[in-house]
C-alpha cells in the first residue's frame, strides 16, 4: 500500500513530526493541569463563581480553534511569536481548561460528604482525609478530564500546523497543497493512531488509579437490574 | 375469575434451573380480593406477572373467565386488566390526566368519556380533580401518587386488577388510610383482585381469601379467619405470628361478639327505687341508662340503693361508647385500661344496640376456633 | 460584600467588551465588512457554512438517534459498549484527519465535508441518546408494559420523551462542535467561513481573520441559544419543572 510505503520511505520525518506533536500536546496539558486543577478545586467553595467560570470556559470552546489561532496572531506577533509553537501551546492550554476544570470540580464535589464526615468522626485529620478519601475518589474523574483534554489537544495541534507549529498536521497541510494523497493519508493515519493510542493509554491509567471498590460499584450501577 | 392450572415457571436451564413457581392450582372467584402472601422469593410476584403474561409460562395454563391467557394478544390482555406496582410508576412526562388516560386512549374511548372517567376516579379516591389533573407526578406527595396509581389501574374499568405491593412505598400512617379507602372502593366496585404483599397484617385486613406461598409452592388457600385459626403447618403459623389470635381480633367486628340489649336498660327519668327493684329482680349487675335511645351511663346496685330520685341523677358515666363496626382488637385495647367490665355498643345512628365485655370476646373467639376445627 | 464582587464582575466584563470592540475596530474588521463586495461574499460564506452544518447535523441526528435507540433494545444491549467505542472513534480521531481522509475517498467539495462533519457529530448524539434512554427507570417501563402499552408505544411515548433532556444536550454539543469543525471544510474546497480565516492567516490580515472568526463564534452562540429554545418546546413540561428559569 502506498501509504505505508510513504511512511517507510520517510520514517525519519514521520518520527520527528510525531515527537514534535507529542511534545506540544504533552507540554500544554501539563501547563493546563497546573492551572486548571487548582482552579477546579478552588471553585468548589463557591457555587456561583463555579457556574460563571465554567460557562466562561464553555464559551471559549465555541470559538473554532483555527479562529483562536488567527486572533492571537497580531498580539503575539508583537513579541515575535505570532506563528509557531507558542500560540499553539497557548491556545491548547486555553482549550484544555474546560474539561479539566469541569471534571476537577465535579470530582471534588461528588465525593459524598457523608464519607468526609465519617472520616472526621473516626478521627482523621484533614490531610489524611485528603490523602485517603478525597484524592483517591476524585482522581479517576480528574484523569478522565485529562484524557479528554489530551485527545482534544492532539486534534487541535494537528490544525496548528497551519500557523507553523509543526507536528503531524504538516503532512496533511503540505499534502493538500501538493495534492499528494499518500502524504495526506499518512499524516491522517499517524495522527489518528496517536489519538487512539493516547486515549487507550489514558483509559488504562484511569483504571489503574481507580480504587478497586469504585470499579465494582460502577460496574454494578451500569447494568439495568 | 382467574383459574390457575398446574402452573410452572422455571428460570435457567439444566442443573441451574430454578422453579420460581411450582405446580400452582387454585381459583380466584369473581369479585374476590385474593392476597398472594409470602416472604421475598416465594413466587408470589412471579405468579402475578404470569397472569398478565409479562413473563411467559413454562407449563400449565391460566384461564381468565374460562379463556386461556395464551389465546389473547399479550398487549390486549394487559389492556383488559389493571396493573399497579410498588414504585407506582407514574410516567413523569405526562400529566396526571395523561397518566390515567393512557389505557382508555389505547382502547379508543372518546375524549369526553375519558374526561368524565378521570374526574370520577379522582373524586372516588378523594383527590380534588381540578387541583390535580394538570399537575405532573413530581409535584405530588407520596400518598397522592399512590392514589393516582390506583386510579390509573381502574381507568378503563377492568374486571380484574393485578396489584404488586401497591401500598408498599408509603409510610404506615398514610398506608392505613389508603387501605381503608381502597376497601371502601372495592365494596362498591367488587372487582376481582390479585393482591401481592409480604405483610401479614395487610393480608388479613385486605383479603377475602389469602393464598400463602413458600419457595414457589402454594401452601394454604383460605379465608383469613381459617388461616389464623387453622394454619396448615408450622411454616404458616410462624409466618402468621404467635399473636395470631390478636390478629384475628383485628378482623372481627363488635357486632360478632356483643350481647344484645334485653332487660338491662332503664330510662333516665325512671325512679331509682323502681329501677333498683328491676335490677334485683332480674339479677343484673348493672343497667344502661337510656335517653332517647342513646346511652347516658350506667347504674348498679351501689348507685341505686337508698336513693329516691331520677335515675339520671345517679348515673355513672361510661369511659367510652363502642360502635358496632369497630374491630374487637380496638375494643380489647380499651378494655385493658377501663375499670368497667362492660361497655355499651351503639349502632350507626348512635342508638344503643348491646353491650360487650371481655367474656363476650373470649366466647366469640372460642366459638370461631370450634367452628373451624374439623 | 457580594454586591461589590458582582459590580466588579460587571465592570470587568464591560472593560473587556470595550477593549474587544476597540481591537476589532482597529483591526479593520468593520471597515472590511462595510465594503459591499466583501459583505456579500461573507454572507455567501455564512450560507455555505450553515448549509454544511444543517445537512451534516441532520444526518448525524438521524444516525445517532437510531443507534441510541437500537442499542437500548434488549436484544442488542450487550453490543452497546463495543458500538459506542466505534462511534467514539469518530471523535477521538482528530477532526483534521477525518476531513482529510474523507477527501481522499470522496474527493473535494461539499459532499466530503458533510460526510466528515456527520461522522464527527454522531458520537455526542448517539451516546446521549443511549444514556438518556437507559436512565429511564426500569419500573416505569414495567408499569407501561403492565398496563398494556406495546413496545413501540413505550419507546415513543415514554422512553424518548423522558430522555429528551439528555438527548437534546447531546445534540447541542454536537451542533457546536460541528459549527467549529466546519471551518476546516475550506481546506477541502467546501467553502464556509474557514475561507476568511485561513486566507487571513496566510496573508497575515487581521480583518479577514476576524471576518471569519467572529461570525463563526456568533453562529455557535446563536445555535446554542436556539437549542435552549428548542428544549423549551420539546421537553415535556413535567420534566422541566425542577429547572431554574432559563
Amino acid at each position: 500500500m502506498s501509504i505505508l510505503d510513504y511512511i517507510y520511505k520517510n520514517a525519519d520525518r514521520c518520527w520527528a513530526l510525531t515527537l514534535e506533536h507529542i511534545w506540544i500536546v504533552f507540554f500544554s496539558v501539563f501547563i493546563a493541569t497546573l492551572i486548571a486543577v487548582p482552579a477546579g478545586i478552588a471553585i468548589t467553595r463557591n457555587d456561583r463563581v463555579a457556574e460563571k467560570v465554567i460557562s466562561t470556559a464553555n464559551i471559549l470552546m465555541t470559538i473554532p480553534s483555527i479562529a483562536l489561532f488567527g486572533i492571537m496572531l497580531p498580539f503575539l506577533s508583537m513579541f515575535g511569536h505570532g506563528l509557531g509553537k507558542v500560540p499553539a501551546i497557548i491556545a491548547l492550554v486555553l482549550y484544555s481548561q474546560l474539561p479539566i476544570i469541569r471534571n476537577t470540580y465535579t470530582a471534588v464535589k461528588n465525593v459524598p460528604p457523608s464519607l468526609i464526615e465519617a472520616g472526621r468522626g473516626i478521627g482523621m485529620g484533614s490531610w489524611s482525609r485528603m490523602k485517603q478519601i478525597e484524592i483517591p475518589m476524585a482522581v479517576p474523574v480528574i484523569i478522565s478530564g485529562l484524557r479528554t483534554a489530551a485527545v482534544m489537544n492532539i486534534g487541535i495541534a494537528a490544525i496548528a500546523a497551519y500557523i507553523g507549529a509543526g507536528g503531524l498536521g504538516v503532512f496533511i497541510q503540505q499534502g493538500i497543497a501538493r495534492a499528494y494523497d499518500e502524504m495526506i493519508l499518512a499524516g491522517a493515519l499517524l495522527v489518528a493512531l496517536l489519538a487512539i493510542f493516547v486515549d487507550l493509554f489514558m483509559a488504562l491509567v484511569e483504571r489503574l488509579l481507580t480504587p478497586k471498590g469504585l470499579i465494582v460499584s460502577r460496574e454494578r450501577n451500569k447494568c439495568i437490574c | 375469575m382467574i383459574q390457575y392450572n398446574h402452573v410452572y415457571k422455571t428460570f435457567g436451564q439444566g442443573s441451574d434451573a430454578v422453579n420460581a413457581v411450582e405446580d400452582i392450582s387454585f381459583k380466584i372467584e369473581k369479585g374476590d380480593l385474593v392476597v398472594f402472601l409470602g416472604p421475598s422469593g416465594c413466587g408470589k410476584t412471579t405468579l402475578l406477572r404470569l397472569t398478565n403474561r409479562l413473563i411467559p409460562l413454562t407449563r400449565g395454563n391460566i384461564l381468565i373467565n374460562n379463556q386461556d391467557t395464551t389465546t389473547w394478544n399479550g398487549v390486549k390482555l394487559r389492556q383488559s386488566m389493571g396493573y399497579a406496582i410498588q414504585e407506582i410508576g407514574l410516567f413523569p412526562n405526562k400529566t396526571i390526566y395523561g397518566n390515567i388516560a393512557v389505557v382508555p386512549r389505547l382502547l379508543k374511548w372518546d375524549e369526553k368519556r375519558i374526561k368524565e372517567r378521570v374526574d370520577e376516579l379522582l373524586f372516588m379516591l378523594r383527590l380534588d380533580p381540578d387541583a390535580v389533573k394538570e399537575r405532573y407526578p413530581t409535584e405530588l406527595s407520596g400518598g397522592q401518587k399512590q392514589r393516582v396509581g390506583v386510579a390509573r389501574c381502574l381507568a378503563a374499568d377492568p374486571d380484574i386488577l393485578l396489584m404488586d405491593e401497591p401500598f408498599g412505598a408509603i409510610d404506615p400512617i398514610n398506608r392505613e388510610d389508603i387501605q381503608n379507602e381502597f376497601l371502601a372502593v372495592q365494596e362498591k366496585l367488587k372487582k376481582t383482585i390479585a393482591f401481592v404483599t409480604h405483610d401479614i397484617q395487610e393480608a388479613i385486613k385486605m383479603g377475602d381469601k389469602i393464598a400463602i406461598f413458600q419457595a414457589g409452592k402454594l401452601i394454604q388457600y383460605d379465608t383469613p379467619e381459617i388461616i389464623l385459626t387453622r394454619p396448615a403447618n408450622t411454616y404458616i403459623s410462624d409466618f402468621v405470628g404467635s399473636d395470631r389470635t390478636l390478629k384475628l381480633l383485628a378482623i372481627l367486628k363488635v357486632s360478632d361478639a356483643m350481647m344484645a340489649v334485653h332487660e338491662n336498660v332503664v330510662s333516665n327519668n325512671e325512679n331509682t327505687q323502681s329501677a333498683h327493684n328491676k335490677l334485683r329482680n332480674n339479677n343484673l349487675e348493672f343497667m344502661i341508662v337510656i335517653y332517647e335511645g342513646r346511652p347516658e351511663g350506667y347504674v348498679n346496685d351501689e348507685a341505686l340503693k337508698d336513693t329516691d330520685t331520677e335515675v339520671t341523677n345517679v348515673t355513672r358515666p361510661f369511659t367510652r361508647v363502642i360502635h358496632e363496626d369497630e374491630s374487637l382488637r380496638d375494643v380489647m385495647s380499651h378494655m385493658l385500661v377501663s375499670k368497667v367490665r362492660h361497655l355499651p355498643v351503639v349502632d350507626s345512628e348512635g342508638l344503643i344496640s348491646g353491650t360487650i365485655s371481655y367474656r363476650d370476646i373470649q366466647r366469640c373467639i372460642r366459638d370461631i376456633y370450634k367452628k373451624n376445627k374439623l | 460584600m457580594h454586591l461589590l464582587t458582582f459590580k466588579a464582575y460587571r465592570f470587568t466584563l464591560l472593560v473587556i467588551l470595550v477593549a474587544a470592540g476597540v481591537f476589532i475596530e482597529r483591526a479593520g474588521f468593520i471597515k472590511y465588512l462595510s465594503d459591499p463586495f466583501e459583505m456579500r461574499f461573507t454572507i455567501n460564506l455564512i450560507l455555505q457554512h450553515i448549509n454544511m452544518v444543517i445537512v451534516s447535523i441532520s444526518a448525524a441526528a438521524f444516525i445517532g438517534l437510531t443507534i441510541g435507540i437500537i442499542f437500548t433494545r434488549p436484544k442488542f444491549k450487550k453490543y452497546s459498549g463495543v458500538v459506542m467505542y466505534i462511534v467514539g472513534l469518530g471523535q477521538t480521531v482528530p477532526s483534521l484527519a477525518v476531513i482529510a481522509i474523507s477527501m481522499s475517498f470522496i474527493g473535494i467539495g461539499f459532499k466530503a465535508a458533510v460526510f466528515a462533519l456527520c461522522i464527527y457529530s454522531v458520537l455526542p448524539i448517539a451516546r446521549n441518546t443511549l444514556a438518556g434512554i437507559s436512565s429511564v427507570q426500569s419500573w416505569i417501563i414495567d408499569a407501561a408494559r403492565g398496563i398494556g402499552m406495546s413496545e413501540c408505544r413505550i419507546l415513543f411515548q415514554i422512553e424518548i420523551p423522558n430522555a429528551m433532556k439528555v438527548i437534546l444536550t447531546g445534540f447541542r454539543i454536537a451542533l457546536i462542535i460541528n459549527i467549529g469543525t466546519a471551518s476546516l471544510a475550506f481546506l477541502i474546497g467546501a467553502g464556509g467561513l474557514g475561507d476568511h480565516i485561513f486566507t487571513g492567516i496566510s496573508l497575515m490580515r487581521m480583518d479577514k481573520i476576524l471576518a471569519g472568526a467572529i461570525p463563526t463564534t456568533l453562529l455557535a452562540l446563536f445555535a446554542d441559544y436556539l437549542c435552549g429554545l428548542l428544549g423549551f418546546l420539546i421537553i415535556p413540561k413535567g420534566l422541566r419543572l425542577d429547572e431554574k428559569a432559563v
